[in-house]
């Protein structure tokens, strides 16, 4: 068993995970719910043993490091955090009906991982990235993505749920009906978009003091840190809208979709549309 | 501080704020779309004349240093002071606030509130209650008015400081950016094995500065992977003040040398088409390195030897072996091939030579001072501890009346939360219970 093994099962096991949580909310079927979490939560620890068989198969190879370098990489510890994150959103506000709005995210990331053609293999590591500051900003953003991917999630509920005629109830008569309260929708995308927001300063500052010890310069304003920056912005205006002007229900569901699309923009635009230092991830 | 002026009121809106930072999000876009920092015939060349006039006149090729965009960063900042200056004296009344002097009439309409009654005086009742609480960690104060016992406590007043932490956050990392770009420098030098400088040029001016010490380059490497791929770029470097080395040090990226508050960055080479050479008499331990074009005869005239690179492998730039002529005296000189960084052993009349033989590389250095780094590191630890006290901390108060009702207590329990008003609903549940069975 290899870790290309384990996290080729990974993609199938959340596809299989996507379809349980859709079916809990297409069919209430709420009987599946604990099943559903185990299962979950078992192809969790499947991806969580893969990322470990291949951070030790680089020591193998003579050439070890953390699987956070390159795009396929940081890929699949996207989906490992979105996974991770949308458990403890399902534990801490006892719903599973967040988890058709948030896995399908972490099998989106597995399917392109493994089928998009983009280079899997363990690569050896430039000496740009030999230093220790690579776990902690690479870990922080992606904390701070997955929960900005689990917020746009929950903003794309929200506005479903808001278009419908069902938009008060919630009972499960019907299929809008089953999903939380509005007012329930709002509070949980804001506390996922202020975990986030607090992440992705983490991020942005842990990237800065990398670049100053890797070339003497905290911020040089390359396309990747102007592009955090302005999702850092985009958070920050929504953030600041909802605490002093009381925005909140439509409004910032929108916001957590604009946010997410800027966020996507800096981790998988800027490195195919636009060049500049932060070039690792596009190989 | 007039707060009726019009222009005050202005600078310290929230509507501001969200226009500027729309505004830096939107223009930020641009920097990353049209590249930065080129010569303006390129401009020309890729968006015709008039849209490289446009370029010139708003300073879109360095738009991140351009009037309007620092203009952008110093309404910014205005907002930031004078929206705190304008918030903080109400917080602060808030945080100092002489809650004990609460209307018993609006703690009776208070959101969250609960009433019960026990046994016992309210002298008795508030003491055990009092108790309570402080065990709890609200640290109650207590007065006698209207008639009753008012018990207050509060946890988290300071809570509300966390926003005005983060905004003056923002203002420090400003300052110390600023600080470094005044006090500081970025620069680059280009040193050939061997040689040595003691000043360096800086990026956007080209200036030169006298570094106050001389840095020489003794030796330069690369290694690479099996596939290829760059494994290791590194120098050592030596510092000499006078004359005299202070100290060597290895350099790579992300491992740079300071000295006297300057910093130096592996960040390039070059590689240059001739050799280094270092020979080692075994017998009388004499030892010299020279620097030998290709192809071209050299002599070393205290030993009397005569050598050169007469050929030589190369992959691109890279040299990987080379062919030396050797010879000592009037001897048939030998010829042999080395790899490069090797060493051969020679044999002479009077004892056997050292040689050791690569390809000469300069090392591309990065120096940087920046004195504002730890203002701005400052910030950012200041503006993380800002965050998660406006995130997840809230200034949170409890209100006890306690009142006689014929020989009883009867106790009102009311409380409020800034922030997190769910959570707050659920220890004050808890706490009521807790209250209730003591």
């Amino acid at each position: 068993m290899d870790s290309s093994q384990l996290l080729g099962i990974t993609t199938f096991t959340y596809l299989f995970s996507t379809i349980l949580y859709a079916v809990i909310f297409i069919f209430r079927a709420k009987k599946l719910g604990t099943a559903t979490t185990i299962f979950t939560l078992v192809a969790f620890l499947i991806q969580t043993a893969g990322l470990a068989l291949r951070w030790q198969e680089s020591y193998q190879m003579g050439i070890g490091h953390a699987p956070l370098t390159n795009m396929y990489e940081s890929v699949v510890f996207f989906a490992w955090t979105i996974i991770l994150i949308y458990l403890l959103i399902e534990w801490k506000f006892k719903t599973k009906i967040i988890g058709a709005f948030a896995v399908p995210f972490a099998f989106l990331a597995m399917a392109y991982a493994s089928n998009s053609g983009i280079n899997t293999e363990i690569n050896p590591l430039i000496p740009a990235l030999q230093s220790n500051w690579l776990i902690a900003h690479v870990v922080t953003c992606f904390i701070g993505y997955a929960a900005f991917a689990i917020a746009a999630g929950l903003g794309f509920m929200y506005l479903i749920k808001n278009m419908s005629a069902s938009r008060q109830t919630t009972d499960d008569s019907t299929l809008i009906g089953s999903l939380p309260s509005l007012k329930v929708i709002d509070d949980i995308t804001h506390k996922t978009m202020v975990f986030g927001f607090l992440w992705l300063s983490l991020g942005i500052i842990s990237g800065a003091v990398w670049a100053n010890s890797a070339w003497g310069t905290y911020w040089s304003w390359d396309p990747k840190e102007t592009w955090s920056l302005i999702t850092w912005f985009i958070y920050a205006i929504t953030l600041h809208a909802r605490y002093t002007r009381g925005w909140g229900g439509v409004r910032i569901a929108w916001l957590s979709i604009v946010g997410f699309v800027s966020v996507i923009f800096t981790y998988y635009g800027v490195n195919f549309l636009l060049s500049g230092l932060h070039s690792y991830g596009s190989s | 501080m007039n707060k009726k002026n019009p222009a005050w009121a202005f600078f310290a809106s929230v509507k501001l704020a969200l226009f500027t930072l729309f505004v830096l999000a939107v223009t930020s876009i641009i920097g990353t779309v049209i590249p930065q920092k080129e010569p303006a015939s390129v401009y020309a060349e890729k968006y015709g004349a008039n849209m490289a006039q446009l370029i010139d006149v708003l300073d879109i090729a360095d738009m991140y240093a351009s009037w309007w965009f620092l203009a952008l960063l110093g309404l910014l900042s205005a907002n930031l002071i004078i929206c705190s200056i304008d918030r903080f004296p109400g917080v602060w009344k808030q945080i100092k606030a002489d809650n004990l002097s609460t209307p018993v009439d609006r703690i009776r309409k208070m959101g969250r509130r609960e009433s019960w009654q026990v046994e016992g005086s309210i002298n008795d009742t508030a003491t055990r209650l009092a108790a309570d609480l402080g065990s709890k960690g609200w640290n109650p104060e207590q007065l006698e008015k209207d008639g009753g016992i008012l018990l207050f406590g509060q946890k988290g007043a300071w809570s509300r400081t966390g926003v005005y932490i983060v905004h003056l956050s923002i203002l420090v990392i400003f300052v110390g950016a600023i600080f470094g770009s005044l006090l500081g420098f970025k620069g680059g030098a280009m040193i050939a094995e061997t040689k040595q400088v003691d000043s360096i040029h800086t990026f956007d001016t080209q200036e030169s500065i006298d570094l106050g010490f001389t840095v020489r380059c003794d030796s330069f490497g690369i290694e690479f992977y099996p596939n290829g791929m760059p494994k290791d770029y590194r120098s050592v470097l030596t510092v000499l003040e006078n004359g005299k080395e202070i100290q060597t040090t290895p350099i790579e990226v992300n491992e740079p040398l300071t000295y006297k508050g300057i910093t130096f960055y592996q960040s390039s080479y070059q590689g240059y088409s001739d050799f280094l050479v270092k020979l080692t008499s075994e017998k009388s331990g004499a030892e010299k390195t020279f620097i030998v074009p290709y192809q071209q005869k050299t002599l070393w005239a205290e030993e009397n030897i005569k050598f050169a690179v007469a050929q030589a492998r190369a992959a691109g730039q890279t040299v990987s072996a080379m062919k030396i002529l050797f010879s000592v005296g009037d001897n048939e000189p030998t010829s042999f091939w080395l790899d490069a960084g090797g060493t051969a052993t020679l044999e002479g009349e009077a004892g056997n030579y050292l040689l050791h033989g690569k390809q000469l590389y300069a090392t591309g250095l990065q120096v940087a001072k920046d004195p504002g780094v730890w203002i701005v590191y400052f910030g950012c630890t200041m503006m993380l501890l800002g965050l998660c006290v406006a995130f997840f901390m809230s200034h949170r108060r409890i209100w006890l009346f306690i009142e006689d009702d014929n020989g009883a207590s009867n106790i009102l329990l009311a409380g409020s939360a800034n922030k997190n008003r769910t959570g707050f609903e659920k220890s004050f549940e808890v706490l009521k219970q807790d209250l209730q069975q003591s």
